[in-house]
């Protein structure tokens, strides 16, 4: 259960080749001061033996001089490592530690939990897979844990395992732990976050974290270091597309050039169609040579292999591109814009117009602030719009770099999806960013989308032929367009209630109307607007499917854009007026009626 | 086993990744050589980044004069069998000031002859990385380092002004006179260097494994009489024992341990049966508590 035991006179190579196997999981740990972390962490090494005597014994000196269990072994000291932590009773930085079960071998990343050190946090979070939140279960779900579940979530953890401590203060209750489960699991689904469980423990007790707990036999769920042992990571996905930054080119000889590097993302067989990113050159891989004692090519090398690329032609490729696979979908973008959440983490805030390095795969490049988009609220999880991002913000930005760049979004692949920004005078790292997409000016991000399968539209109650007989109308939009201010929602309005005298069914959808809920979470970049528009176009969609006259009154300014619109609800159901034509109702409706649209039928 | 990779062909990717990017991201790196076997690894690691290339840096080690023969014999072949750029320092004026770990103690000798004498060759070579064999599971300390870990003008660690490292998008730039210390085993056990030094069939200094060797017990550890330079102290006599090293430094300072261990895999069974750290035969850890850290925020590695 515990450790992978070694027996005297065991096979050494059987049990080292079982030991090489074993998976490796990365842990995060987060959570507030005091909420008992390092003591779990302490409890985790302690009780599955990870301690060695010399440093049980140097524990037990430290014990009695900083401890807070009375002199009795305080196992928080076996994590907190400098001096001023131990002097502070608070961990400062992120702490490393290595402990091997007889199922899997694990990395435990101690990041600090007060908001001073949330960039030490998110710095672990991009190393691992599982991140554990403690909890006090006196205190409940607080600030800094949503602010941690939210950072774990922006940077791609799919498990968040509440360890819900100090249970044996709250009398082992049930109801206290339902509580704060609930709370937890609440958040964290709004967050997207696949995998959030609650377990309740007691670091300083044990209960609960190597072994199931006694005192709490309302609690069937599995113990932490269980639900560590068990929790089941995708494998490498077939459909990744291949991604190798250049490391170094190598030339060793005049008849060897090499590209060393480390894939990120996919794999890449000998012969392979591939591009050299971010000029698109085409070429071949000649060879994949593995740098082994025992020598010997590769047929295939796969993430995250470190490896040296041939390729069948001379092409110009060098540090900081990327060698991708070859066309589709998976194609890289190029652009010199990126839009990227970022985690900012130093003093002075960042401000627009700011010039950065920003560091995307291998490489750096100078880069422009072009804005703050929003800041997150991390509390409500609203975005709020914002000048600045100041220490420990999280919030959304537009860059500019100097140079074009190729990158992917970072849910599609992490090593080219990934940023960090370098202060260029201090040489600070000054923020880590996920990009979400390149120059916003790129449409339609969702236009393509596919609905599940398992989605159908639904049948109304009505039938179309029951509306046409008491409205005399058929389901249309119409769709009134141009700059602000040129009287777009006051004809609207006036359309519906022309059409309402006809007696007929009209419903507005007005941009600033959709802004204020359903888009709220847009900005007013291209691309924002364009997704504003889909989704106008959307809910105009639903209610034409229920026989309504939609009449939309929005900027929409890309021709594009509203070109997807028509398509999506049936050119010969769309009316689209632009400000410069001017809102004539009267013809508008004159539109309609010798369209067919609205008006008696004159043959069932 | 993630990635259709073993945990060790995990942990070798990530450590020549990281050995390229020094590569690639400063213009004098220097590969840290202490002989003992974390050093074999990075050694291993380093010539395999860069094959079939060679290796683009050259090879420092501080010589403290107290090393074990065997030691410094063995750096030679190496150096020799693999064609390294070897360069050798030694802290001229400590020698001069006859330093040693026997007069001064560990505490100052431990300064003058590899903590100053680090800094007299980082400085002396304009070395702007450093690449280093520690590894976080060593020490407390040790387990808040960074890979890509920044030095001051005066080779200082600031352990709470440490920079953020994220991904493995590491931050590699310097001020002129600044550096940065880089370690690519960081991740990996003590375990771990053993079984890649046992599967690729890696050669290391002899003195890991258990021999007849002449040591005299002292506060309770036994030190190797490895030349005439260390006075007996009134009580003590030279035994013949069957003692091996976990950890190599200078031969006044490295406790040696009782074993029959005499082969590898002897001696990776032995630590698997373990119960205490390989650090704790190395007298200069334990000067103070946090002693490490202390050294650490001197310069030393």
């Amino acid at each position: 259960m515990t450790l992978p035991t070694f027996t005297a006179g065991e096979d050494l190579r059987g049990w080292l080749d079982r030991y090489d196997r074993l998976q490796l999981l990365r842990v995060l740990t987060c959570g507030n001061v005091d909420d008992g972390k390092s003591t779990l962490i302490g409890r985790l090494l302690h009780d599955t033996g990870r301690i060695y005597e010399d440093h049980l014994k140097a524990l037990e000196a430290d014990s009695r001089v900083h401890g807070t269990t009375g002199g009795g072994l305080d196992l928080a000291l076996v994590v907190d490592g400098l001096k001023a932590e131990r002097e502070q009773g608070i961990t400062i930085d992120v702490a490393w530690r290595y402990f091997t079960t007889a199922r899997r071998a694990f990395i435990i990343a101690d990041c600090p939990g007060h908001e001073q050190y949330t960039r030490n946090m998110a710095t672990g979070a991009s190393h691992c897979q599982l991140a554990i939140s403690l909890i006090d279960a006196r205190s409940g779900v607080t600030t800094q844990t949503r602010r941690h579940a939210t950072i774990a979530a922006m940077l791609g953890i799919r498990h968040v395992v509440a360890a819900v401590n100090k249970m044996d203060l709250v009398g082992w209750s049930e109801p206290r732990f339902r509580e704060i489960e609930a709370e937890f699991q609440g958040f964290c689904a709004r967050l997207g976050i696949e995998h959030a469980v609650a377990l309740p423990v007691s670091a300083l007790t044990g209960e609960g974290v190597v072994r199931r707990s006694g005192a709490m036999p309302w609690f069937s769920g599995p113990a932490l270091l269980e639900l560590l042992e068990g929790v089941e990571l995708p494998g490498p996905g077939d459909a990744d597309p291949f991604r190798m930054p250049v490391q170094v080119v190598l030339r060793p000889s005049l008849d060897f050039r090499g590209f060393a590097g480390q894939v990120t993302s996919g794999d890449v067989r000998v012969g392979d169609r591939v591009r050299i990113m971010p000029r698109g050159t085409e070429a071949r891989v000649a060879r994949i040579v593995r740098p082994d004692a025992f020598g010997g090519d590769l047929e295939r090398a796969h993430a995250p292999q470190s490896v040296v690329l041939c390729l069948d032609r001379e092409v110009d490729c060098s540090r900081g591109d990327v060698i991708a696979c070859f066309g589709g979908a998976s194609d890289m973008r190029v652009g010199r814009r990126i839009v990227a959440d970022l985690v900012w983490m130093v003093d002075a805030p960042l401000v627009a117009g700011q010039s950065l390095l920003c560091r995307v795969g291998t490489r750096i490049t100078p880069a422009r602030v072009l804005r703050v988009i929003h800041r997150l609220k991390v509390d409500t999880l609203a975005h709020e719009a914002a000048e600045s991002m100041a220490l420990n913000d999280i919030g959304r930005v537009e860059l500019e770099c100097e140079e074009p760049v190729a990158f992917d979004p970072y849910r599609v692949s992490r090593g080219t999806g990934a940023i960090v920004l370098i202060d260029r005078l201090s040489n600070a790292t000054a923020a880590a960013g996920m990009i979400r997409t390149g120059d916003p000016s790129e449409r339609g991000a969702h236009w393509d989308d596919q609905a599940l399968d398992t989605v159908s539209s639904p049948v109304s109650g009505v039938s179309a032929a029951e509306r046409d007989a008491r409205w005399s109308q058929r389901p249309c939009c119409i769709l009134l367009h141009g700059p602000p201010n040129t009287g777009k929602t006051e004809s609207a309005f006036a359309l519906e209630r022309a059409l309402w005298d006809l007696g007929h069914d009209a419903v507005v959808l007005d941009g600033q109307g959709m802004r204020s809920g359903l888009s709220k979470d847009l900005g007013f970049e291209s691309g924002d607007r364009s997704e504003n528009l889909r989704r106008a176009a959307e809910v105009a969609r639903l209610l034409m499917g229920q026989g309504r006259i939609v009449i939309m009154s929005f900027v929409a300014p890309q021709d594009d854009v509203r070109e997807r619109a028509r398509a999506l609800l049936g050119p010969d159901r769309c009316i689209f007026v632009h400000a410069s034509e001017g809102f004539d109702i009267a013809r508008i409706v004159m539109e309609l009626a010798s369209r067919g649209l609205i008006g008696r039928r004159t043959s069932a | 086993m993630a990635h259709g990779l073993t945990h060790l062909e995990e942990l070798e990717a990530e450590a020549i990744h990281i050995l390229r990017e020094t590569a690639a991201s400063f213009e004098r790196p220097v590969l840290m050589y202490s002989i003992g076997k974390d050093s074999t690894v990075l050694l291993e690691l380093a010539l395999k980044a860069f094959a079939p290339g060679r290796l683009p840096f050259p090879v420092l080690h501080i010589d403290t004069t107290w090393k074990f023969r065997e030691m410094i014999a063995f750096r030679d072949a190496t150096a020799a069998r693999l064609g390294l750029d070897l360069r050798v320092h030694t802290n001229r004026e400590g020698l001069a000031q006859g330093i040693s770990p026997i007069t001064h103690g560990s505490k100052v000798h431990t300064d003058v002859m590899k903590t100053v004498a680090l800094r007299q060759a980082l400085s002396a070579g304009r070395y702007d990385a450093a690449i280093g064999g520690a590894r976080r599971d060593e020490e407390k300390s040790r387990a808040k380092e960074r890979i890509f870990s920044f030095r001051d003008a005066n080779h200082r660690w600031d352990p709470k002004g440490q920079r953020p490292e994220f991904w493995s998008l590491y931050n590699p730039r310097v001020h002129p006179g600044e550096s940065m210390r880089v370690f690519p085993l960081s991740n990996w056990t003590e375990l771990d260097v053993w079984l890649y030094i046992w599967k690729l069939g890696l050669p290391v200094v002899d003195l890991y494994l258990a021999r007849e060797r002449p040591v005299v017990e002292r506060n309770g550890t036994l030190i190797m009489v490895d030349d005439d330079r260390l006075p007996l102290k009134p009580g003590e006599r030279i035994e013949r024992r069957r003692v091996r090293f976990r950890t190599l430094g200078c031969y006044p300072l490295s406790g040696a341990i009782e074993s029959d261990a005499d082969t590898l895999e002897k001696v990776i069974e032995e630590m698997l049966l373990a119960r205490t750290s390989e650090r704790q035969g190395r007298l200069i850890d334990h000067d103070q508590s946090g002693s490490m850290e202390e050294k650490k925020r001197e310069g030393y590695f």
